[in-house]
């Protein structure tokens, strides 16, 4: 190899091996094999040489041109591999900075119970009925075979409003039964209807809220039986509380709206508190045949129309269901208790996702 | 109703078992409460005698005994306060360990000012059993030490206590309970007899019945001779188990026939009756002292028994003091009536007695029975205090309370939802006391029992004013005809067994439903979905509220005002849920959680009616967070969750305004009032009055907004149509107008919107900014719009024209300038 040619490879080898940024390394680049770059000015004067001489010489500066190609090539990846290391470095966070949270509400367990109730009696072709919470006394008592003077008005305590100007007295609803009434004026059966709503009694200690909530479900049909209510309810509390196998006992007991009147016992165990368990019953629900009384109050003839009807309490079964050991603190609005017993809005009833 | 179980056995012939016979009553419609083994809690409790009593060498009121309470405490030494504790009676001692239910306390040993004490020598009070006394219990002098005090006192025995129902009245007795059994095959009921006692002379009391509404029957004889005093030992342990105190022989006697019989009588001191005769009769405003040592002032809508006197008796509930009773009577006169069940009730209800004697006149007693009854009570009364007997008086008539039910037998299933053999409902029914009076292949006629009144009642309905009178008649006579049967139906299931009934799926109408909920059930749970995902937590806040609370947040009429409110703050219909909000954010303030966001979506009440509204409220400060600080509440949030609400709900929101109307509790420079059309108030949002703010408490900014559900309209189920997705680039240009510093914002964004609708689909606000460097009174509104083209790109000149018409629309609308 002829001097020149061998200083020249020294010298852009010594060159890449200073170079550190980019820029340092694209003007080697540029000054050694660019358009007028020292090597293409070798190259250049190829073409003035005789054949032998070109020959030789050609040979020579091609392998050199191979070479400081693939020299610069790859020094031209160690400083972008370097460049993008010192990047990352640069560019290091302290990822365990707690992120901003989104603020997470919660569905109250009421409204969360009456999602699953609907979901669930929605399932069996029941609708949703509405009511007034100020009712008269004849949607609340009256026509529900419940006169004044009957022993069974003196275990509600109602809330009493000022008369209304014809005269009629107005009660805060103590049950949701009037939606009943007035559903079966307003529409003609067959009837499938569940009622949830507030509902109201005078009384207020560890155990009962003047204010709370109930659903009372009302089927009319032709042939519904006995038979009929058992299975509804059977199947209902059984999804409810997600216990196949849940026990279900029926009592014979009393409501002047219903003949026969059932209270619903659920299995549970006193002593853990679990629900399906142990060798104990708990009161869940009251239900019984729809009286021929209140068919008739409402112009239906209970010679061709007969059905079922049942009343439960909400936070009772919300209580139960989630093991929520105070009726008071529902309404409380604790924002601890909210956030402990409120459900995700994202996570609504849906009985194919389990309720 | 409490009984003991060997008080059931005087009725029933059973062998059942304990846990068979509560099983049986909770199926049969008697709700079993409680079981106690009585002597239970003094079981513990042994007999001791005390072998030597001295005075307590640090006390003068203490005496330290020596006590023989049989093995294992032979000679315990105890500290004793009694003033009878001496040598050589017969005591109740308690063991270290032992529960003493009168105080309490667990014995334990120890010592007592410097003497040791190992129990306690107990009266009966301290046992739970008897009445105050001054001190320790002396039991008969032959006891022998170390017998467990229960079986001791004979305390061996069940007591069981059950609900009865309102329709009941028949099981109020433990007769009827017994009747109950034995038809739920139990055992046999043992039936009462009642022997004749002949009187000997006329009753010199006689009865008159001006009031035969109210008492349509009434019965009595005198008994002379007889000696009254404390009750035979069985009479007294009887009531006593039952929870009765043992008053006298005499009034023992009538509440025995309470309990046993569900007959309520009464007792006079015939001595004490002024006059010949006593009459029943309406009240008439006089003042009487009834045997609970109370004065009660009767109505002429009660029914009393009066004699020449005056009232004696409030007829059917309780008796009075005058003609009570005592050691000393000689002569008495018994009474035993039926009276109306539902003026019994409003009697009771308005004079605030509660007696044994209501509680069965109201629900109905067995209208055959007074007679016998009182053949029996005069038995009792000769058996157990001497005399003789006169001649029965008596005044009104037996009521006519005959009456039959119908069962057709294929209705036990076709409404009782199970399969009767026909021969099983005549026995069940037989067993009942239902006797057949007719019967056929498909049916059966029973005659009711004169216990049963709640079976085969007169109808009375009360039907809808909208039907006429001839559908009503036919109704009623429907009604008569069914509901018997629906009664029989009752006892043969409930004497049956209604686990007997297998359950059935409803029929299937269609095997996916339909949709549940009311659309506007369907917007209250999106509302509640939308804003709990914006980070607010439901609440549920009572519908009533104090009315000067509801006065500041809306309307507190009269006529939404409770007349019986359960408490002074919660005496008025809230206008809105937003005071409940507030309360509840101070609340949680006061526990430490001053940072809050709260919301109800519940009932409001207004003169116009009830409406629905979903409250939201924010309290306190944003979170703190690295290169954030902390800021305050503004009108900003609680808006974004109220269009939040509105957009989900199908509103389109770009296309309503903004007043700034709210209403006074509002922070009049704060708030503002979403309207769509100028009539229709959807929501309301801002800051709370700071006076409002400072009357509850808050020295921040509280935010809240109301939106109102009802007021939603249903969106438009049309079919959508297909979306424009243009191939061309948008455009965005940005305008900064100079605009008088009191023009609403949203006014420049609405007339950027509305300058070329073909064309510009975007306008957002990017910045407002008021400052020194503007003229005064101005401020500069940055707007930005973003230009869709449609079916070809834009040239320039174009996009010229656009930007010239938003600015002219701008500057028409608003008074604005172009900011150069």
């Amino acid at each position: 190899m002829s001097d020149d040619v061998d200083t020249l490879r020294q010298e852009c080898l010594a060159a890449l091996a200073d170079a550190t940024d980019q820029r340092a390394w694209d003007a080697i680049r540029v000054s050694f094999l660019g358009k007028s770059g020292r090597l293409t000015g070798l190259l250049k004067q190829l073409g003035r040489m005789d054949a032998e001489e070109r020959k030789v010489r050609g040979a020579q500066l091609n392998r050199l041109r191979d070479e400081l190609t693939r020299a610069i090539d790859d020094r031209g990846r160690e400083i972008e591999t370097a460049a993008l290391d010192a990047r990352l470095a640069a560019e290091r966070v302290d990822v365990s900075v707690p992120v901003v949270e989104m603020p997470r509400g919660g569905i109250h367990p009421v409204s969360q119970a009456v999602e699953e109730i609907t979901a669930i009696f929605g399932a069996m072709g029941f609708t949703v009925a509405e009511g007034p919470d100020i009712e008269t006394d004849w949607h609340n008592f009256s026509a529900l075979n419940t006169p004044e003077h009957h022993a069974a008005r003196t275990d509600h305590d109602t809330f009493y409003l000022p008369p209304e100007g014809d005269g009629s007295n107005r009660v805060l609803r103590t049950q949701t039964s009037g939606v009943q009434i007035r559903t079966m004026l307003g529409q003609k059966p067959p009837i499938r209807i569940i009622a949830p709503g507030r509902t109201y009694r005078a009384d207020h200690d560890a155990t009962h809220s003047p204010m709370f909530h109930q659903c009372e479900g009302l089927v009319i049909d032709q042939g519904i039986t006995l038979g009929h209510l058992k299975g509804t309810l059977i199947e209902f509390l059984r999804v409810f509380f997600g216990k196949p196998d849940l026990p279900v006992r029926f009592r014979a007991s009393y409501f002047p709206f219903t003949e026969p009147s059932m209270e619903v016992d659920i299995g549970w165990s006193r002593k853990t508190g679990e629900i399906g368990g142990g060798e104990d019953w708990l009161e869940v629900l009251g239900s019984g045949m729809v009286h021929p009384r209140v068919l008739a109050n409402c112009g239906l003839n209970p010679e061709e129309w007969q059905g079922f009807a049942f009343g439960m309490g909400i936070e009772r079964l919300s209580m139960l269901k989630n093991g929520i050991p105070d009726l008071r603190s529902f309404y409380e609005s604790d924002v601890r208790w909210l956030t402990h017993y409120g459900t995700d809005p994202l996570a609504p009833a849906l009985l194919h996702e389990g309720v | 109703m409490k009984f003991t179980l060997s008080w059931l056995h005087d009725h029933l012939e059973t062998s059942a078992t304990l846990e068979e016979i509560c099983a049986a009553l909770n199926r049969i419609g008697l709700e079993v409460e409680g079981v106690e083994q009585r002597g239970a809690a003094v079981a513990p409790f042994l007999t001791a005698r005390i072998l030597s009593a001295v005075q307590h060498p640090n006390a003068d009121r203490l005496r330290v005994c020596r006590v023989d309470a049989g093995p294992g405490f032979n000679d315990v030494q105890v500290v004793c306060g009694a003033p009878n504790a001496r040598e050589g009676i017969a005591v109740i001692f308690a063991p270290p360990g032992t529960h003493v239910p009168g105080l309490d306390i667990t014995i334990k040993e120890g010592k007592i000012r410097g003497e040791a004490s190992g129990g306690m020598l107990c009266s009966l009070r301290e046992l739970g059993l008897g009445a105050e006394s001054d001190g320790i219990a002396e039991l008969p002098e032959d006891t022998f030490p170390g017998q467990s005090y229960a079986d001791f006192a004979g305390l061996d025995d069940t007591i069981i206590e059950i609900a009865i129902t309102p329709n009941r009245g028949d099981a109020l007795a433990v007769h009827g309970i017994a009747r109950d059994l034995a038809a739920a095959g139990l055992g046999k009921l043992k039936p009462f007899l009642a022997d004749t006692v002949d009187g000997t002379f006329p009753s010199p009391i006689k009865w008159a019945d001006t009031y035969t509404e109210a008492c349509p029957w009434v019965l009595g004889r005198t008994i002379r001779g007889v000696k009254n005093g404390p009750s035979p030992q069985w009479l007294r342990d009887k009531l006593e188990a039952v929870g009765l105190r043992s008053i006298s022989t005499l009034v023992d006697i009538t509440n025995l026939f309470t309990i046993d019989l569900g007959r309520p009588l009464h007792v006079f001191d015939a001595a004490r009756i002024k006059g010949d005769t006593l009459t029943v009769c309406r009240g008439g405003k006089e003042t009487m002292r009834a045997l609970d040592g109370k004065d009660y002032i009767v109505t002429s809508e009660d029914c009393v028994i009066a004699d020449g006197a005056g009232v004696q008796s409030i007829a059917g509930i309780m008796g009075g003091e005058a003609t009570e009773v005592t050691d000393a009577t000689t002569d008495v006169f018994v009474e035993c009536a039926l009276f109306d069940p539902i003026r019994i009730a409003l009697t009771g209800r308005r004079l605030g007695i509660n007696s044994d004697a209501r509680y069965r006149f109201e629900r109905g007693v067995d209208q055959a029975m007074p007679v016998t009854a009182l053949e029996a009570a005069t038995r009792m009364i000769m058996d157990l205090c001497g005399g003789e007997a006169s001649d029965v008086v008596s005044a009104g008539t037996q009521p006519h309370w005959q009456r039959t039910a119908k069962l057709r037998f294929k209705r036990v299933a076709s409404f009782g939802g199970l399969n009767v053999p026909a021969e099983d409902c005549v026995t069940i029914l037989g067993h009942l006391g239902f006797e057949t009076k007719t019967r056929d292949e498909h049916s059966v006629t029973v005659d009711v029992p004169s216990w049963r009144n709640d079976v085969a009642q007169p109808v009375v309905l009360d039907p809808s004013a909208d039907l006429s009178a001839e559908r009503c008649m036919e109704l009623e006579n429907v009604v008569a005809r069914i509901e018997p049967e629906c009664d029989l139906i009752e006892e043969i299931l409930r004497i049956k067994g209604l686990n007997q009934v297998p359950p059935v799926p409803l029929p299937v109408r269609s095997v996916v439903p339909g949709v549940a909920l009311t659309p506007g059930r369907t917007r209250l749970a999106r509302a509640r979905r939308v804003l709990t995902a914006r980070g607010l937590m439901e609440t549920v806040g009572f519908s009533f509220i104090a009315y000067d609370e509801a006065k500041k947040f809306g309307e507190a009429p009269e006529t939404l005002r409770l007349l019986n409110p359960i408490a002074a703050d919660l005496d008025q219909m809230r206008p809105t849920p937003v005071p409940n909000l507030l309360a509840a954010a101070r609340r949680n303030a006061a526990r430490g959680w001053p940072d809050l966001a709260l919301f109800e979506i519940g009932a409001a009440f207004t003169p116009e009616g009830q409406t629905t509204i979903a409250a939201g409220l924010r309290a306190g400060r944003t979170p703190r967070q690295p290169g954030l600080s902390a800021a305050p509440m503004t009108f900003a949030a609680a808006k974004a969750d109220a269009l939040d609400v509105l957009t989900s709900l199908g509103v389109p929101v770009e296309a309503l305004t903004v007043t700034v109307d709210a209403p006074g509790y509002y922070h009049p420079g704060r708030s503002g009032v979403l309207r769509q059309g100028p009539k229709n108030v959807l929501a309301m949002f801002g800051e709370l009055h700071p006076s409002v703010l400072q009357e509850a408490g808050f020295d921040a900014p509280v935010v809240v907004c109301e939106v109102f559900l009802d007021r939603i309209p249903e969106p438009k189920r049309r079919k959508k149509s297909a979306p424009k997705l243009s191939p061309f680039q948008p455009v965005r240009r940005d305008f900064a107008f100079l605009v008088a510093h009191d023009v609403p914002a949203e006014a420049v964004l609405r007339a950027a919107r509305g300058a070329e609708r073909n064309l510009i689909t975007g306008v957002s606000l990017f910045d407002i900014y008021e400052g020194d460097k503007l003229p005064e009174g101005q401020k500069s509104v940055g707007i930005e719009i973003i230009i869709q083209p449609n079916d070809t790109s834009l040239t320039d000149a174009q996009l010229e024209t656009v930007s010239d018409k938003v600015v002219a629309a701008v500057a028409k609308a608003t008074g604005a300038a172009l900011r150069s």
